[in-house]
Formats: structure tokens, C-alpha cells, sequence
């Protein structure tokens, strides 16, 4: 069967599948979440935390925020790049060893910099 | 599906690979943490070693180089004699704003000593008084410059975008860096980056469209599918459309140069001049790439476009700089008048438009770091009777000439070269420049030029009589002065020099340039 | 000689770099550097010429390197060395050195004296770049060279204020007339093809009238400013504040005579452009008789002699306007004149000297038996430029009235009327500033102490009086000096004038005497008051420059101080107050400014959708009716 189905036909399954789980999660939680509002639980992020604190103001944003999300895309474009390479492996052979080893240690300076300059300091 | 190894040809990509590694290795060296005045040191030199290097290395490459050109990487990247001029251009030009960044006056650098403290804080002043400094701003300008060597060599629209974002992304952090009226200089920065992600992702929309109609990314089949595939040429041709808003951008050609006068005005001075010389001719470098190898065949097509984009582009930036009062929106929007003639000799479509185009922005790129050099060394006095901020307001340049006659010359030649005054290498420029397009029927473009370049004398010239003829206001004798450190003094020295001897013998870099008019695809 | 022509311009242009650059140490012996680098460029001139008299090919072009190379516009460096060019070197040269040696002692004394030497070896070697120039490019080049040492050496004591300003001004003139010389550069590029004499004289007779014109025209431009010529003469007299050896060499002698230059070097130009030549001669009459006029009324010994050399110019212009007829007798003028200008500078510089810096010629007086070598050497000088028989103003000013009378027409009654005129008034000009200074009886302020000076400034002063009386006739006899530049000026038969030749000589001389004998009672006879006398209107406009100042200030300085004014009150209240305002109301303001800037980059985005549409809609135009979409 699979051979003559059209190869769009997952994607459009994927799709509607993301939808429902989407507007289910809101729709469900309305109907049997307990309803005890209070001003965190109004924010637009239910993190405790204001979410641009007196942006609007004229105050700033704690340095840790971008320290967190650069931290975060240090690590996240590693795996990115790190998975299709582990997968791809035996094809790339050596080359894509050698590529993805001076990969991981360029990105490796940026994270050290990082760390010896007090980015981990709380 | 099997994988074949790239082969990549190492000699023509060791200029780039310099710059990069001496990049990473200033990173390491902020690791380590050392001292102040041992890491400004280290940066300093190594970054001039690298930038010197890299022009030697280039410069090498000229004589060793396989025929006319080499495929670095496969047809991706290629490296030819054209690149090579424009690379050797590009890292003189970032050894040049290199020593402008290292310049210090009365102890403290053009950049903040804290960039994370918010302006006018507690934190700020303290790190102001403990000395720090930011010489992250030396690997910073190091992955920008390296990105731009190797701008001139790409030919695939993919990898012409990461090289794009590898130029811009350092930028954008230096913009915001200024020591003095941080929060113009983050402001200038916001805007950039918002209007370079614009910019990026027009490109982006550009590339994706040539994509659907030529199927590849690489400059040479996109130009044979431009033949080949019929009923797909809309396709491509809109996508070349907006590719090249994503490159005129950098260019600061009109209507994309709204960033340009904010931008120059807020940076440091020295990334000003950096940004002003060095970014444009990395651009023009890419564009003429794009242009005449990847959709040379669209030229009757694409024509109109960049003709109104040159003619808004030269008339934009002469008219607005008449009105400015401020030396460095001045400068900026001169730099975009100048985009405009640039383009004028690209549009032509033309072999000597190469050439031209290598030597005009020579000209105009020794020029402007020049200029700017200048500016920077022109300080208000504070009241407690230290050196304050740069005097960039105009009236405050009266009577300069009498201040500092050195300096004051040497802005005089500078302005005098942007004017295209003969005897100064920008008149050479804009004659190769509009010659070319001259000579390829694009003559109503010429008359605009000349026109333009005629009124733009004008802003030129009233610089320099504020200099020369009229007095030092009574109430500014003691509230500017003029500092004279030692690397914008060498920059000022060496491109005044260059400046004056380009347009007397230009004969020697005309030579060069021309030979170097070869694409190879 | 001629294969290191070059060498003339060469020795005094590194003599110039080694004195600016060597600092104190040079100050004991720097200046006879400067005279030594000038002497190699007169010895050269010498050499040059014997070997070209010894030629039959009387023009040599040398190659010297490929300045421009490629393209339409090829332009090499190369030097042209035929009869006209070699005049001038031997001018420049011999009166250049003599004014070297004159220098070394009028200004001893000076802390910048080897600086002053500096200029005046770069004035020589531009100069001579811009007459053996074989290109109007190099001459350019030369050009705005001897244009910056003039403006160098007239603001040489800039402690001065005036005299800054005056070199301000020559220096703002001459750049008006350096325009006209830049479009002419830019013309013969467009219609001609070429920026080198020999290019453009082989095409000049194919072009069109209009073309010719046009380029004529700029070319006389350049020649006004350069040449100090109606209307851009107004800054000659101020030029004056130089040291006088710079207003005998450059303001007299030789810069001053450039345009006069270019305008017979350009010749075959203005072969074919008959309106342009017309226009050089009447702007060289009008000048003669405004020079005259103004002569006449100035108490400044200097600026008499200013006034004079405008005139005497416009004697030059005028002879060079007549075309071919006249192009050899304006250089023979140029030439005399050189001579004797420089020596009645020198001479005016002499009492000076001995005055103490006096410049009032009212307080002048009786001087002839205490300065008597400046007595003999300006008297022979005074007697050429009136053109008294035998001396040389004699046989170049005389041919030249001759010539302005030949035509048809009114034209040789107006330019022949205007040139007699002129000689009239030059002899009551000259015998005045003579009769006045070494005459009559001694006027001097308290505590002069009038005396000759020393060796080293009468020698020069000598040998330039001997030029003066025994030039013009050395170059009279047989025509040689007409003969010589032949190869440049082309060979005319002359026509006969519209006057017999031995009237018009009457008719001078007569005039000449008249000029003297009043200048005699008036100024030698009679009294002469010690401050200058109320005077009729007429007098006073002349003592005034006919108000050459105030119309130029009406017509272009107030316009442009206008709008400098305007541009610096609007910096001052209106920016600034802006800037003001702003900072005062940050506080109130602050929410406002931030929504702009915010609305700012906004719209820049907005501007810049918008001229994606803009060429996309441009681009979908252009492929309209393709049949792609």
C-alpha cells in the first residue's frame, strides 16, 4: 500500500494530529482544570516571573537570561549538527570525523569563554 | 547514495583560515583573562599580525595562482584574481581600522569599558574607573573581517547567506559598543540588527525562489538554468530581485540605507570607519559576483532596477548630506552618495567595470579611513577640563586649520578625494567608474553621476572652508581640542599618502586592477 | 643639454624638499642651497637653448613616464622644449636666480628665511613644470603648483593679519579662473580626445566653431585669474604684502605672465575660434587702461608698481589677442617686461630697505644722490617701461600699439586708440612714482636714515637695469627674437596698420613726453604733500581701485557670506537650541521620543517593503509581454 500512497499524505496526517493536540490541550484543560486564579497564574508566562520586567519603563532585563540562552544555543546547535553526523556516519568516514571534531572544538572556546569569564557565577 | 570527500584546495582559503584562527585564538586569550593592558596588547598585536598577514598571504596567492583561478570548493568557492585584489583590499583596510581601534585617548578606548552595565549606571562609572575594557572587540572585528575575505570568493547563494550573517553578526555587537553616548550607540545598534534581519531574510526569500526555478544554489548553474529551464524564469528573476535587496542592503544603496546614517553615527568612530570602508567593498565585491557570473543573463531585465536604485541611491545621499550638521551623518550619507557612483560603474555590466569598481572603492575606502581617523581625534572638552566625547557637531570644526594644520590637511585631502577633485585618487575613481558605464550606453546614468557629484562638492567644500577660513569661535577656543595619538596619526598619515599618490600616479593599481578584471566561474 | 631638461625642474623642486625638510640645521647655509638649485635651472635654459639653436628641428618632446596610462584618456608626463618654452625657462631661470641672490640679503634677519627660500625653489620648479609642460595636464599640474606657492609666499607673514588675508584672496581668485581651466581640460577631453598640446592642435582644425569658442573661453578664464586680468585682477594689489623679491619674481616677473603664456600656446585653438581671440584682446584693453588708471592715484610705492604690471599684462593680453600678428610681440613684451619689472621691484625694494619699511612714496623724496646705484638702475628701468628710444619697452611696447591698429573697421581704432592711450598714461604713472621718490625734496618721517644697500642686492639690481636698457634692443635687430619663435607662433606677413607706422611712433612719443613733463611740474617742481590731498571723485575711485572690492563683495562675497551666516546661526540657535530644548525636556519628553524612535525603525522597515515592491514592480515592468508569467 505504502508505494501508492502520495508521499504528502504523513505530513497532512502530521499536521492534523498537531492541530488537534493543540486545541485539545486548551480546550480540555478549560473544561476539567480547577479554576483559582491569582496575579502569577494571569501572567502570560506561568513562570513567577514577570515576563519583560518594566520593559515597558524603561528597566532591564538580569544579564542571566542571555546568559541561559547562550548557553543553550552552544549546546543545542552541537546536537544538531551531532545527530545527522552520527547517523551519516559510515558515509562520511574520515573526513566527517575530522569536520565534526574541529566543530566540537571550535564550539568548545566559546563555552570555555563563557564559564572562565563568571557565566556560571550565580 | 555514496559521500565524496570535498576537495578542498587549502592555499587559496589560507588568507580566511589566518584571520579565523587569530580569531579564535583572541578568544582563547580572553579565556585566560589576563590583565588588561597584557590582553589589549596581545589583541593588538596579534590582530594586526593576522590582518598583515592575511593581505601577504593573498597577495602571495597572485602569482602561485593555477591559470586564472582556483575552485577552492568544488564550484561553491572560488578563488580567481578578482577575489584576490578585493581580499588584499579588504585586510589592509581591516589593518588600518585595527590601529584605530587599539587608539587611545587620555587612557581610555573608543569602546565601553563594561558593554553589559546599563549607560549611565553605578556599574558603568566603576568599571570606567577600574580601567576595563572590552577587547573582545578584537576577535569581534577579526570574524567579521575573515567573513568578508571570504565573501569575495563565494559563488553559491547558500553559502554567500552564512558568510552574509558571519559578517553582520559581529557588527551588529561592535555598533553597540561605543565608549561615549552609549545609548545612541545601542539604539544604532537595535536598528541595525533589526533592519539586517530584514534584510537576511528578503535574501533568504531571494535565494529560495532562484532555488525553485534553477534547482541548485551554485552561481554557475543558475546562470546556465537561466537558459535551460523554460517557464522558470520568472521565478528566478524575482528571486534575483530580492537576493539582491539582501546585497544592496549592505551597500546602504537607497531604499535599504536607512540604517547607514544611525548606524555610522552611533558606532565607535573606529567601527564607523571599519563598517563605512571595509564592509562596503566586501559587499560590492559579492554583488558583482552575483551579478555578472550567477544572472548575467537577466542584464536587460535587471537594468532598470539597479538604474533607479544607483540614480535614487547617488541623488538621496548627496541632497540629504547638504543638510546634515553632524560630521559623521555627513560622512554616512556621503557614503551612501557613494554606493550610488559605485553602482553606476557596476550596472555597466562590463569588464572594465571590474577594474573600476576595485579602484573606486580603493579610493573612497582610504578616504573614509581617513576621514573618520580625523573625527575621532577631534574632542569636546569636558568642564573638570578633561577630553571628553568627539566634537562632531560642524560648528565645531570651525577653524580646525588653525588647531591642528596636519590633521586639518589631511581632512582636506580626504574630503577633496570624496569630492572627485583631480590630482586626488577619487577623481580617478569616479572617471574609471563612470567611464565604464559610459562606455556600455549608460550614459543618462553618467549625467545624474556627474550632476551629483557636482552639488555633493558643495558639503565638501564647506567642511573644509569651516577648517581653513573662518575663525575659532570665541566660545569654543577652549571647549574643543584636537588630540594627535599615534595609530589614527599613522592612519591619517599613510592614507592621506595613499590618497595623494593614487591620484597622481594611479597607473600602477589601474594596472593591477585590471588585471585582476577576471571572473572565473 | 636638452636630455636633462628635466634637470631645471628637478634641482629646485629637491632643493625646495631638502629645505623643508632638513629643519634647523640648514638655516647657516640653506639659501645658497636655494640659489645653487636655481643657478642649475638658468644653466640648463642655456644649454637647452644652444642646442636647439643648433637644431633645424626647432621642437623636441620628451617622454618622461606613463602618467595615465590605458583607456581613451592616455596621458604621459613628458616635457616639451621648443623656442616659446625655452623663453621662459631662460627667464624664469636667470631672473629667478638674480632674485635668489638679491634675497639672500633682503632677508637676512628673517627666522623663516629658509623656509622663504624653500617656497621660492618650489615656485620655480612649478613654474617651470607648467611652461615646459607638453600637455594641459602638466600644466595644470604646474599650474595650481606655482598657484600654491603664491599663496604661500604672499601670506609669509601671516603673524599678519592683513597679509593672510590677502594671500586668502589671491588664493580664492585664482581658483575661479583655475575652474575655467579645468573645463577646458574636460571639453578638449570630450571633442578633441586628448588632453596633450599635440593632440589637440591636430584636431583643433576639425573641430566646430562652438567647441573652439567654448574651450577659448575657459582658457581665458584661467588666464584672467592667473594673470591678474579684468574682472579677476582685484587680487594682484593685495598680493603686495609678500616680500618684495616675491612680488619682482612671482607677481611681476613671471607667474603673473602665465596666462599670457597659455593663451599663445594655445594658439592653433583659438585659430578657429575668431569671437574668443576678440574677447582676449578687449579684455587685454580694458585692463591696460584700468591698471593705468588705478597707477595713477596710489600713494604705495608697491602698489604702483602692481597697478603697472596689470596694465603692462593687458598690454600682453591685448598683442595676444590680435592672434598670430600679435602672438610673438606679447611674448617679447612678456619677456622685457620681465626684466624691467623685476628690476623696478628690486629697486622699490632697495629704498624700502634703506627707509625702514616705508611704503608712502609722499614720504619719500630727494633720495637720488644718497641711493645712487637704486637711482641709475630704476631710472633705466623707468625709461623702458615708458619706451623711450633706445630701451627695450621701446621695441616690444611700441610694435604691440602698432599691431592693435591693424584691422578693418573700428576695431583698430578702439584697440589701438586704447593702447596709445595707455602709453600716455604709463609715462605720467611711472614719472610720478620716479619724480616722487628720488626727486623733489626729502619727506622722510623722523629718524631715517636713507642708504644704499649691500653688495649682494645692487648686483642683481645692476645686471636686470643693464636687461632693461639692452634687451629689447639685442632682440629688435634683424627681428631675431620674431624669428626665433617662429616654429611656435607660425610665420605672418604683416599687414600694413590702419595708421602709418611712423605716425602712431609720433604720436606715442609725443604722448610719452606729455605723460613726463606733467609728472616733472607736478611731482618734482611743486611741493608734494605729505599726506595725500582731497580729491575729485575721479581720483578717489582710483585710489579706491575704481572699487574693484566692493563690487566683487556685492556680487560674490556678501551672497556667499549670506549664506555661510545663515548656515552657521542655523548650527548655532537653531540645531542647537533643538539639541537644548531636548536635553532640558528628556525627562517630560522621554516617553514621546522613545514611541518616535520606535515609530523610526518602523518606518525604515516600511521604506524598505516598499522598495522591495517598488523593484519588483519594476523588474515585472521591464519583462512585461514576455510571456513568462
Amino acid at each position: 500500500m505504502t508505494e501508492h500512497m502520495n508521499p504528502y499524505v504523513p505530513i497532512l496526517v502530521m499536521i492534523g494530529v498537531a492541530t488537534a493536540l493543540a486545541v485539545a490541550g486548551v480546550v480540555v484543560s478549560r473544561f476539567i482544570g480547577p479554576h483559582r486564579y491569582n496575579k502569577a497564574k494571569l501572567s502570560p508566562y506561568e513562570s513567577g516571573m514577570e515576563a519583560t520586567p518594566g520593559a515597558a519603563g524603561g528597566g532591564r532585563v538580569p544579564i542571566r537570561y542571555y546568559l541561559i540562552a547562550m548557553t543553550f544555543i552552544v549546546f543545542d546547535i552541537e546536537i544538531v549538527f551531532l545527530y545527522p553526523w552520527a547517523i551519516a556516519y559510515e558515509r562520511l568516514s574520515l573526513f566527517g570525523l575530522v569536520a565534526i571534531l574541529s566543530f566540537l572544538a571550535l564550539i568548545t572556546v566559546p563555552f570555555v569563554y563563557e564559564w572562565r569569564r563568571g557565566g556560571f557565577d550565580w | 547514495m555514496t559521500f565524496e570527500s570535498p576537495i578542498i584546495e587549502w592555499a587559496p582559503l589560507a588568507p580566511v583560515l589566518i584571520v579565523f584562527a587569530a580569531a579564535v585564538l583572541g578568544i582563547v586569550i580572553e579565556t585566560a583573562d589576563p590583565k588588561v593592558w597584557i590582553r589589549r596588547r596581545l589583541q593588538v598585536a596579534l590582530a594586526l599580525v593576522a590582518t598583515l598577514a592575511a593581505a601577504a598571504t593573498a597577495a602571495l596567492q597572485w602569482s602561485v595562482l593555477d591559470g586564472d583561478g582556483t575552485r577552492v570548493v568544488v564550484d561553491r568557492i572560488i578563488c580567481d584574481r578578482h577575489s584576490l585584489i578585493w581580499m588584499v583590499m579588504i585586510a589592509v583596510f581591516a589593518a588600518l581600522a585595527i590601529l584605530l581601534f587599539s587608539s587611545r585617548v587620555g587612557g581610555d578606548d573608543a569602546f565601553a569599558p563594561l558593554a553589559a552595565a546599563a549607560p549611565g549606571s553605578e556599574e558603568e562609572r566603576e568599571a570606567s574607573e577600574k580601567g576595563l575594557a572590552q577587547t573582545e572587540v578584537f576577535p569581534l572585528a577579526l570574524f567579521s573581517v575573515g567573513g568578508m575575505m571570504l565573501f569575495t570568493m563565494v559563488s553559491d547563494t547558500l553559502i554567500l547567506f552564512i558568510v552574509l550573517e558571519l559578517i553582520s553578526l559581529p557588527l551588529y555587537v561592535l555598533v553597540a559598543l561605543s565608549r561615549r553616548r552609549r545609548l545612541l550607540s545601542q539604539e544604532a545598534a537595535l536598528k541595525y540588527f533589526l533592519m539586517g534581519a530584514f534584510a537576511s531574510a528578503v535574501y533568504l526569500f531571494g535565494a529560495a525562489l532562484i532555488y525553485g526555478g534553477a534547482f541548485s544554489t551554485s552561481f554557475t548553474i543558475i546562470d546556465t538554468a537561466i537558459v535551460q529551464y523554460h517557464g522558470r524564469e520568472a521565478l528566478v528573476l524575482v528571486g534575483t530581485v530580492l537576493a539582491l535587496v539582501g546585497l544592496l542592503f549592505k551597500l546602504g544603496a537607497v531604499p535599504f540605507h536607512a540604517w547607514t546614517p544611525d548606524a555610522y553615527q552611533g558606532a565607535p568612530t573606529p567601527v564607523t570607519a571599519f563598517m563605512a570602508a571595509a564592509t562596503k567593498a566586501a559587499a560590492v565585491a559579492a554583488l558583482i559576483r552575483f551579478l555578472y557570473l550567477a544572472v548575467h543573463r537577466f542584464e536587460w531585465e535587471i537594468a532598470p532596477v539597479l538604474w533607479t536604485i544607483a540614480i535614487a541611491t547617488m541623488l538621496v545621499g548627496t541632497v540629504a548630506a547638504i543638510v546634515q550638521t553632524d560630521i559623521k551623518r555627513m560622512l554616512a550619507y556621503s557614503s551612501i552618495a557613494h554606493g550610488g557612483f559605485v553602482l553606476v560603474a557596476v550596472t555597466s555590466f562590463e569588464r572594465e567595470a571590474l577594474s573600476a569598481a576595485v579602484f573606486y572603492m580603493l579610493a573612497y575606502g582610504l578616504a573614509t579611513l581617513g576621514a573618520f581617523a580625523v573625527v575621532g581625534q577631534v574632542r569636546e572638552v569636558t568642564k573638570d577640563g578633561s577630553l571628553g566625547a568627539e566634537a562632531t557637531r560642524l560648528g565645531q570644526w570651525a577653524g580646525l586649520g588653525r588647531r591642528s594644520p596636519w590633521m586639518a590637511t589631511a581632512m582636506a585631502v580626504f574630503l577633496l578625494s570624496f569630492a572627485g577633485i583631480p590630482l586626488t585618487a577619487g577623481f580617478i575613481g569616479k572617471y574609471v567608474a563612470f567611464k565604464a558605464a559610459f562606455d556600455s550606453g549608460g550614459w543618462p546614468l553618467v549625467v545624474v553621476a556627474v550632476l551629483a557629484a557636482v552639488v555633493a562638492v558643495f558639503f565638501y567644500v564647506r567642511v573644509i572652508v569651516l577648517m581653513f577660513l573662518t575663525p575659532v569661535p570665541e566660545d569654543l577656543k577652549d571647549a574643543v581640542e584636537v588630540t594627535e595619538s599615534t595609530g589614527p596619526s599613522l592612519v591619517v598619515g599613510i592614507t592621506a599618502l595613499a590618497t595623494v599618490l593614487l591620484g597622481v600616479v594611479p597607473s600602477v593599481v589601474l594596472d593591477l586592477a585590471s588585471n585582476a578584471a577576471i571572473l572565473v566561474p | 643639454m636638452l636630455s636633462v631638461t628635466w634637470l631645471a625642474i628637478a634641482a629646485p623642486l629637491g632643493s625646495a624638499a631638502v629645505l623643508l625638510l632638513g629643519g634647523r640645521r640648514l638655516d647657516r647655509w640653506g639659501h645658497w642651497l636655494a640659489v645653487a638649485a636655481s643657478t642649475t635651472s638658468a644653466v640648463v635654459g642655456v644649454g637647452v637653448m644652444a642646442d636647439l639653436l643648433s637644431r633645424s628641428d626647432r621642437a623636441v618632446q620628451q617622454h618622461l613616464f606613463d602618467w595615465i596610462p590605458g583607456g581613451e584618456l592616455e596621458v604621459s608626463a613628458g616635457l616639451l622644449v621648443d623656442p616659446l618654452s625655452v623663453s621662459f625657462l631662460l627667464l624664469v631661470g636667470v631672473v629667478g636666480t638674480l632674485i635668489h641672490v638679491y634675497s639672500v640679503a633682503y632677508m637676512e634677519g628673517d627666522p623663516r628665511r629658509r623656509t622663504f627660500f624653500a617656497y621660492l625653489n618650489l615656485f620655480v620648479a612649478a613654474m617651470l613644470l607648467l611652461v615646459l609642460a607638453d600637455s594641459y595636464l602638466l600644466l595644470f599640474v604646474g599650474w595650481e603648483g606655482v598657484g600654491l606657492a603664491s599663496y604661500l609666499l604672499i601670506g609669509f607673514w601671516n603673524q599678519n593679519p592683513p597679509f593672510a588675508s590677502a594671500a586668502n584672496k589671491a588664493f580664492v581668485v585664482n581658483r575661479i579662473g583655475d575652474v575655467g581651466l579645468v573645463l577646458a581640460l574636460g571639453l578638449m577631453f570630450a571633442h578633441l580626445g586628448s588632453v596633450d598640446f599635440a593632440g589637440v592642435f591636430a584636431s583643433a582644425p576639425t573641430a566646430s566653431e562652438g567647441v573652439l569658442t567654448a574651450i577659448g573661453l575657459m582658457l581665458l578664464l584661467a588666464a584672467c585669474g592667473k594673470s591678474a586680468q579684468f574682472p579677476l585682477q582685484s587680487w594682484l594689489g593685495d598680493a603686495m604684502a609678500g616680500p618684495t623679491p616675491v612680488s619682482a619674481l612671482i607677481h611681476a616677473a613671471t607667474m603673473v605672465t602665465a596666462g599670457v603664456y597659455l593663451i599663445v600656446r594655445s594658439g592653433p585653438v583659438y585659430a578657429g575660434a575668431p569671437t574668443a581671440l576678440l574677447l582676449v584682446a578687449i579684455v587685454g584693453a580694458i585692463t591696460l587702461l584700468f591698471g593705468a588708471v588705478v597707477g595713477m592715484a596710489k600713494d604705495d610705492i608697491k602698489r604702483v608698481l602692481a597697478a603697472s604690471t596689470i596694465s603692462q599684462i593687458g598690454y600682453m593680453m591685448l598683442a595676444a589677442g590680435l592672434g598670430p600678428v600679435g602672438f610673438a610681440f606679447a611674448i617679447f613684451h612678456l619677456i622685457t617686461h620681465g626684466f624691467f619689472k623685476a628690476g623696478l621691484f628690486l629697486g622699490a625694494g632697495s629704498v624700502m630697505h634703506g627707509m625702514g619699511d616705508q611704503v608712502d612714496m609722499r614720504r619719500f623724496g630727494g633720495l637720488a644722490t644718497l641711493m645712487k646705484v637704486t637711482w641709475v638702475t630704476m631710472g633705466l628701468g623707468w625709461l623702458a617701461i615708458l619706451g623711450v628710444p633706445p630701451f627695450s619697452g621701446f621695441w616690444s611696447k611700441d610694435r604691440i600699439i602698432e599691431v592693435a591698429f591693424i584691422g578693418e573697421g573700428m576695431k583698430p581704432w578702439l584697440l589701438g586708440g586704447a593702447a596709445l592711450l595707455g602709453a600716455g598714461l604709463t609715462a605720467y604713472y611711472m614719472s610720478r612714482l620716479f619724480f616722487m621718490t628720488f626727486h623733489g625734496k626729502g619727506r622722510w618721517t623722523e629718524g631715517q636714515h636713507p642708504h644704499e644697500a649691500s653688495a649682494l642686492m645692487t648686483v642683481p639690481m645692476i645686471i636686470l637695469a643693464v636687461g632693461s636698457a639692452a634687451l629689447g634692443l639685442i632682440f629688435a635687430i634683424g627681428d631675431s627674437f620674431v624669428t626665433w619663435l617662429e616654429p611656435v607662433t607660425g610665420h605672418v606677413t604683416h599687414e600694413d596698420p590702419v595708421l602709418a607706422v611712423p605716425v602712431i611712433m609720433t604720436l606715442t612719443l609725443v604722448l610719452v613726453a606729455l605723460g613726463i613733463g606733467l609728472a616733472y611740474r607736478q611731482y618734482a617742481l611743486l611741493p608734494v604733500p605729505e599726506t595725500a590731498p582731497v580729491a575729485s571723485l575721479a581720483v578717489q575711485a582710483a585710489r579706491k581701485d575704481l572699487y574693484q572690492d566692493s563690487v566683487n563683495s556685492v556680487l560674490l562675497e556678501y551672497p556667499g557670506q549670506t549664506l555661510t551666516r545663515t548656515l552657521v546661526f542655523a548650527d548655532a540657535k537653531v540645531v542647537d537650541g533643538a539639541v537644548n530644548a531636548v536635553a532640558a525636556g528628556t525627562v517630560g519628553l522621554g516617553g514621546l521620543v522613545r514611541r518616535l524612535q520606535a515609530g523610526r525603525v518602523r518606518s525604515y522597515a516600511a521604506m524598505m517593503l516598499v522598495g522591495v515592491v517598488v523593484v519588483l514592480g519594476i523588474v515585472i515592468l521591464a519583462i512585461n509581454g514576455k510571456g513568462w508569467f
